[in-house]
């Protein structure tokens, strides 16, 4: 008992630094919440830090003037579609692919994959332009659609990687067992593989949603009326520097779908699956 | 239900690797045949070909009346049990075993009617709703049993089903799944490199060596009539040991092993060789396996010509038996099948230390008295020698070739 109580107080140097510097990280976080509950009048006047002085200020007036904001509304939701389409996509061709790169044999299966990987170093911005007349030629410009599928095209290096090398790690003898037992490779996939890949997939599915919900440059290149939340407030800022009662509650919305989205997710990352299957 | 074939059935890897050559077996409706042999001799290889897991390079693999050589494994209609269980960790005992059945689309009630059979005769009954990860080894190894009897398959295969298991838990299983097989008297082809597994389990064992078979036989016959040198040596242990002798005929036969020392033969035994005959006068090898060696002093009146002398060189009590290692004057067989078998696990080493000594090991009664480093007669139970020829390794059994077929 006294040991423990010995151990802990040992400890605690280090936990109050933690504690120290993960509130210093929180602070710009914090700042932009706060701002966002401080009357518009006010915020120019003052700063963040008054509500701590007067707590009363606080109301989620600007939070309703988002809402009822039509335009930064529908960039919202434009949001949501590219966000959760390209996603969906993006794993799903991840996964199939790197299922065939990892069990499938084909001719050229190889020298293909080291083409996949060597893709990963190709910097989006040089496909900005290309792109950019293929899709007015094509008319995938401004639509959904068309950040859909460049989001998609740039993540799939890394997902087919990844999804590649997590299945090559599933013992040949499931799906070999899978194959006596009557399965056909679709039903291998959809039945064995994707439930004991979720850990991967999941990685992959949060990464590439953070990344594509918070993109800015892509979908300002393809987009004129198609505009994500990320656009949408950046708009607001060029148009009239003052209206951080609307830039900094709709920012914070725009910061807490991926919060939550993660933190829904992240209970698959650590998970091992495969404990048991074979020994 | 039905026979699995093997006809001139051979499996060349893409690296050029022959693993299974020119394979004649067939496995008879509601058989049970145990392949076996060392490390590496293509038994997986094979086990795979029949699954459909592996493609055959030469020859036809026949399931009933069905060349299965292009037929993909899910239509084969076998069950598998793999020597890693290779459970569905994500699933439920339950629906581990149901797996194969849904995939054929079997009536809901059907299904849960065969899992409930197997899970009583299995033993898993409080087990269903369990992930794989929450079972002991033992348990895993029955759900993969179950697994492979609920799909009601034409054939069951199983790869060394056994060996992830303790000691105990091994002779159990064992017993269960010949007494499984026995019930369900589906076609088993099982594979082993343990040779009790071999001996205990199967209605026939086919002995394997480099990618060729080499006798398939009942059990007892492969240990009383090994086909060859290897088999010899393979089937029993501690492995049999391994003589250079000359064949004499006096009247009766003698093998001469050494410098006086000689074993008259045994008539009914010379009788059942024709082949001897053209061996008089020459060079065989002799093999004596350990438990046809007695100690002279617990075998009043054997006669004086079935007796060897030496020291005891090592002596490792068992409890039920002694293994008594002798350096007896005679020379070791140099074949080099022995070196081949030396690498299986349990050979004694058959060795001589170059003076014309070499070294045998005996299974004696726990009553012996001898004692490391003295003096050591033997008996030898001469019916039960075992002959070969030299150059070609087979045994000497009929009157012309000097080989035996099975
Ligand atoms: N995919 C492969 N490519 C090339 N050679 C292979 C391959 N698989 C097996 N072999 C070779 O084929 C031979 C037979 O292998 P196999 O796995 O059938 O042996 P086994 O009798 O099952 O041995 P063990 O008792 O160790 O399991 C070995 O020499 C092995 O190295
Ligand atoms: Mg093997």
């Amino acid at each position: 008992m006294a040991a423990r109580i010995g151990a802990a107080t040992r400890r605690a140097p280090l936990q109050i630094l933690l504690a120290v510097v993960a509130l210093l990280w929180l602070v710009p976080t914090i700042g932009l919440f706060l701002t966002s509950l401080m009357p518009p009048d006010l915020i120019s006047a003052e700063g963040w830090w008054k509500i701590f002085s007067q707590p009363s200020l606080a109301t989620f007036d600007n939070y309703r003037a988002v809402f009822d904001d039509q335009d930064l509304m529908t960039a919202l939701w434009t949001t949501v579609q590219i966000a959760v389409g390209n996603t969906v996509l993006l794993v799903l061709v991840s996964a199939m692919a790197g299922y065939a790169f990892a069990w499938l044999p084909f001719p050229g299966r190889d020298p293909l994959f080291v083409v996949v990987i060597a893709l990963l170093v190709v910097p989006l911005q040089t496909a900005l332009i290309p792109i950019f007349s293929l899709y007015q030629t094509t008319g995938l410009f401004d639509t959904v659609l068309g950040l859909v599928l460049f989001h998609t095209a740039f993540g799939l290096p890394f997902g087919i990687f990844l999804m590649r090398n997590f299945f090559i790690g599933i013992p040949k003898d499931l799906l070999e067992s899978a194959r006596i037992d009557g399965a056909s490779e679709l039903t291998i996939f959809f039945r064995l593989v994707l439930p004991l890949g979720l850990p991967a997939i999941a990685s992959l599915a949060i990464f590439q949603f953070l990344w594509t919900w918070n993109d800015l440059l892509v979908a300002l290149t393809f987009g004129r009326e198609t505009q994500p939340i990320t656009v949408a407030v950046f708009t607001q800022l060029r148009q009239f520097g003052g209206n951080i009662e609307l830039i900094a509650p709709a920012s914070f919305i725009s910061l807490a779908i991926p919060l939550a989205v993660f933190f829904a997710f992240q209970r698959y990352f650590a998970q091992g699956l495969l404990a048991g299957s074979v020994k | 239900m039905a026979e699995v074939a093997f006809e001139g059935v051979s499996k060349v890897y893409a690296d050029g690797t022959r693993a299974v050559s020119e394979m004649a077996l067939e496995v008879r409706d509601g058989e049970f045949v145990v392949l076996v042999g060392p490390s590496g001799c293509g038994k997986t290889t094979a086990l795979r070909m029949v699954a459909g897991l592996e493609e055959i390079s030469e020859g036809r693999l026949r399931i009933g009346e069905r060349v299965v050589n292009h037929v993909p494994s899910r239509d084969r209609d076998i069950a598998m049990v793999f020597q890693s269980y290779a459970l569905y960790p994500h699933l439920t005992v339950y629906d581990n075993i149901a797996f194969g059945l849904k995939l054929k689309k079997v009536a809901k009630d059907e299904i849960e009617r065969r899992v409930e059979r197997a899970s009583r005769v299995l033993d898993l009954g409080g087990l269903l709703d369990r992930k794989p990860r929450a079972l002991s080894g033992g348990q895993r190894q029955r759900v993969a049993m179950g697994r492979a009897i609920v799909r009601e398959p034409q054939a069951f295969l199983m790869d060394e089903p056994l060996s992830n298991l303790d000691a105990k838990l091994r002779v159990q299983m064992r017993a269960e799944i010949s007494r499984l097989q026995d019930d369900l008297g589906v076609t088993t082809l099982y594979v082993t490199h343990d040779q009790v597994e071999a001996m205990t389990m199967g209605d026939r064992v086919a002995v394997m060596r480099k990618g060729e078979l080499q006798q398939v036989a009942p059990p007892q016959e492969l240990y009383d009539r090994p086909v060859n040198l290897f088999v010899g040596g393979f089937i029993g242990s501690p492995a049999m040991n391994l003589l250079t002798a000359r064949l004499e005929r006096e009247g009766g036969w003698r093998a001469v092993l050494g410098d006086g020392v000689a074993l008259t033969l045994d008539d009914e035994m010379v009788a059942a060789r024709p082949g001897i005959a053209a061996y008089a006068g020459r060079e065989v090898v002799l093999g004596i396996r350990p438990e046809d060696l007695e100690d002279a002093a617990l075998a009043d009146g054997a006669p004086e010509d079935r007796r060897l002398r030496g020291e005891l060189r090592l002596r490792e009590s068992l409890g039920s038996e002694v293994m008594a290692h002798v350096a007896v004057t005679a020379r070791a067989a140099e074949t080099g099948v022995e070196r081949e078998l030396g690498e299986h696990a349990g050979l004694n080493a058959i060795g001589g230390d170059g003076s014309g000594t070499a070294v045998l090991v005996g299974r004696l009664s726990p009553r012996t008295q001898a004692r490391e480093g003295e003096q050591l007669e033997l008996v030898v139970d001469t019916r039960a020698l075992h002959i070969f020829d030299p150059q070609s390794g087979l045994g000497i059994y009929d009157a012309n070739a000097g080989g035996a077929g099975t």
